[in-house]
């Protein structure tokens, strides 16, 4: 019997939390389809007297986002992509490739990571205006494609190749290029997923380095852009709502879809070495 | 082994490349740039450029608007910090329970915030803290509690942007937390009972020093994290009222690319990373005081 009670306010706990968890999400996809003005009007609404989807219509007509999700995008993408080629390579290099000061370089690069990205901002847009890279896409993507982050995340799971694998290869005549690109790139291929997404969710949430460096409304991302109509239409709770639904949703989507590749990476990353 | 040079070479070339053009020099240059009075004559042109060794720095520290942000920053780092591990470590403990079903389900909606774009639920949150027609006025107003102008009033717009940071940030952390609490050897607990220790005693000398080494990564992370504030402030009050939400980055963002005090902003901007550097540097000391302390 104690048991039961317990297991009960257990449950009850853990409800609670999920529907205070779930509850500012809900409201805002309620909200984004209700009647203009309804979701500001007196009491507490959390279901849409009419549900209308003329908020997401003025989003792309009036608002022309469709433009913005376009460039996030797209954006996000790139990033992954490149970041993706690049990080694989080294992380790969850190673990089964020999070199002279391997080690020192890597704790190099982990000491590296206590320094927040803030502080490489200011020079960096001076770096980019002298490249003609400030207000381009360019700008956004290339100081996103090295992640020492993601180095140490390859390089933790490349440690697990069999080095006997990668020396038979050798043994048989296969350059590096070939080595790496035939035996470690499909052992790595669970990490490289992760990654990917991993990398696409931070690309896609960004806000301040594409703040900085994207000023013409055009080239803007979908976070970018809603931060400048929330300031514009803080009386529009209904098509903010909106705006908010459609910044969120593609990545929820992916969470939700690949959740299982996405959370084995981040463990992998709160491990100790 | 020598043969092996070149090959290690062109793996690491374009990620080394890229890191020491666009993050160590830019750091290096940071701290240079934050010893001159680079400002918006000298964006346009750079002659004007002067070096004022440590002036920006003695500046800083007679501007009111830094200590303001300064300390808002650390109510946010000291109160949000161990409250968004609190939480992630309470419903930690709850999933893990062993009677729980569904834990994969709870896992995933407690995670949920963490993935969404933290621009769009601070519009979100913005609404709901509404002080007349929001919904978290509303839910007051049916408990018979007084009005509050969240975001409007001083006082609570601190407090207010940490209750949506736990929110958005406590999965995060608790899913850490499960993976450290999923490690912790099954025969710990059965010794455990078998001295007779209930629950309580259970989870004070088995799962805590279990989870300490958890503990440590989760706090530093948290806390490196939270030292950032930047985008909520930004959307819900832009830094207001009367700057009480105004947080370190937002006074560099301010300074650097809104006036391009860029030299001035490279001097908040390098006090952030002591800041950062001596919290963890402080953190990883304590714990490791305690580890010797519980060792002995």
């Amino acid at each position: 019997m104690k048991r039961r009670v317990e297991a009960l306010a257990l449950h009850a706990a853990l409800v609670a939390l999920a529907a205070a968890t779930l509850l500012p999400l809900w409201w805002m996809v309620a909200a984004s389809l209700m009647p203009a003005g309804e979701a500001a009007s007196a009491g507490l609404r959390l279901w849409p007297s009419r549900p209308t989807f003329a908020h997401y219509r003025a989003l792309f007509d009036e608002l022309h986002l469709a433009r913005q999700l376009a460039n996030s995008a797209l954006l996000a993408t790139a990033i992954t992509a490149i970041s993706l080629a690049v990080n694989t390579a080294a992380g790969y290099a850190f673990a089964k490739l020999r070199f002279r000061a391997r080690e020192p370089l890597f704790r190099g690069l982990l000491a590296a990571m206590v320094i927040p990205g803030q502080v490489a901002m200011l020079p960096l847009f001076l770096l980019l205006q002298a490249l003609g890279l400030v207000n381009t896409f360019a700008g956004v993507i290339v100081p996103g494609v090295a992640s020492i982050f993601a180095i140490f995340l390859v390089r933790q799971y490349a440690l697990g190749i069999p080095d006997s694998l990668l020396d038979a290869a050798r043994v048989d005549g296969a350059g590096e290029a070939r080595v790496f690109w035939s035996i470690a790139l499909p052992a790595l291929r669970p990490i490289l997923v992760t990654l990917a997404v991993f990398t696409f969710l931070g690309s896609w949430n960004d806000f301040l380095w594409p703040l900085i460096v994207l000023s013409d409304d055009r080239l803007q991302t979908l976070p970018v852009a809603l931060a400048n109509l929330a300031g514009e239409h803080v009386q529009d709770t209904e098509l903010m709502m909106a705006g908010a639904v459609l910044t969120v949703l593609p990545v929820v989507v992916l969470f939700v879809v690949l959740q299982r590749h996405y959370l084995a990476g981040l463990l992998a990353g709160a491990v100790k070495e | 082994m020598s043969r092996r040079v070149p090959a290690a070479l062109w793996f690491l070339a374009p990620a080394l490349a890229a890191l020491a053009l666009f993050f160590v020099a830019p750091v290096a240059a940071s701290l240079l740039l934050s010893l001159t009075d680079f400002d918006v004559y000298a964006v346009g042109d750079p002659s004007t450029l002067r070096f004022t060794g440590l002036r920006n720095y003695g500046a800083l520290l007679g501007d009111p608007s830094f200590w303001t942000a300064l300390r808002n920053t650390l109510f946010f780092v000291l109160v949000g910090g161990p409250l968004s591990v609190a939480v992630s470590l309470g419903g930690a403990l709850l999933v893990n329970a062993r009677a729980v079903r569904l834990r994969g389900f709870f896992r995933t909606v407690f995670f949920l915030p963490v993935v969404t774009t933290l621009v769009a639920v601070a519009v979100v949150w913005r609404a709901l803290y509404h002080p007349r027609v929001g919904p978290l006025a509303e839910l007051f107003r049916a408990f018979g509690l007084p009005a509050i102008d969240w975001l409007g009033d001083p006082r609570f717009a601190m407090p207010a942007i940490v209750g949506m940071a736990v929110w958005k940030n406590f999965g995060f952390n608790l899913v850490i937390f499960l993976a450290g609490l999923q490690s912790i050897p099954e025969r710990l607990y059965e010794a455990a009972r078998i001295d007779g220790a209930g629950a309580w005693q259970q989870l004070r000398h088995v799962t805590l020093p279990m989870l300490a080494p958890t503990f440590l990564f989760v706090s530093i992370s948290t806390l490196i994290g939270y030292f950032q504030l930047f985008a909520e402030p930004y959307v819900m009050t832009n830094g207001g009222p009367s700057d009480a939400t105004l947080s370190i980055v937002l006074l560099m963002y301010r300074e650097g690319f809104r006036w391009w005090n860029l030299g001035y902003a490279a001097a908040v901007a390098f006090v952030l990373f002591l800041l950062i550097l001596a919290a963890s540097v402080l953190q990883l000391r304590l714990r490791r005081g305690a580890a010797l302390e519980g060792a002995a």
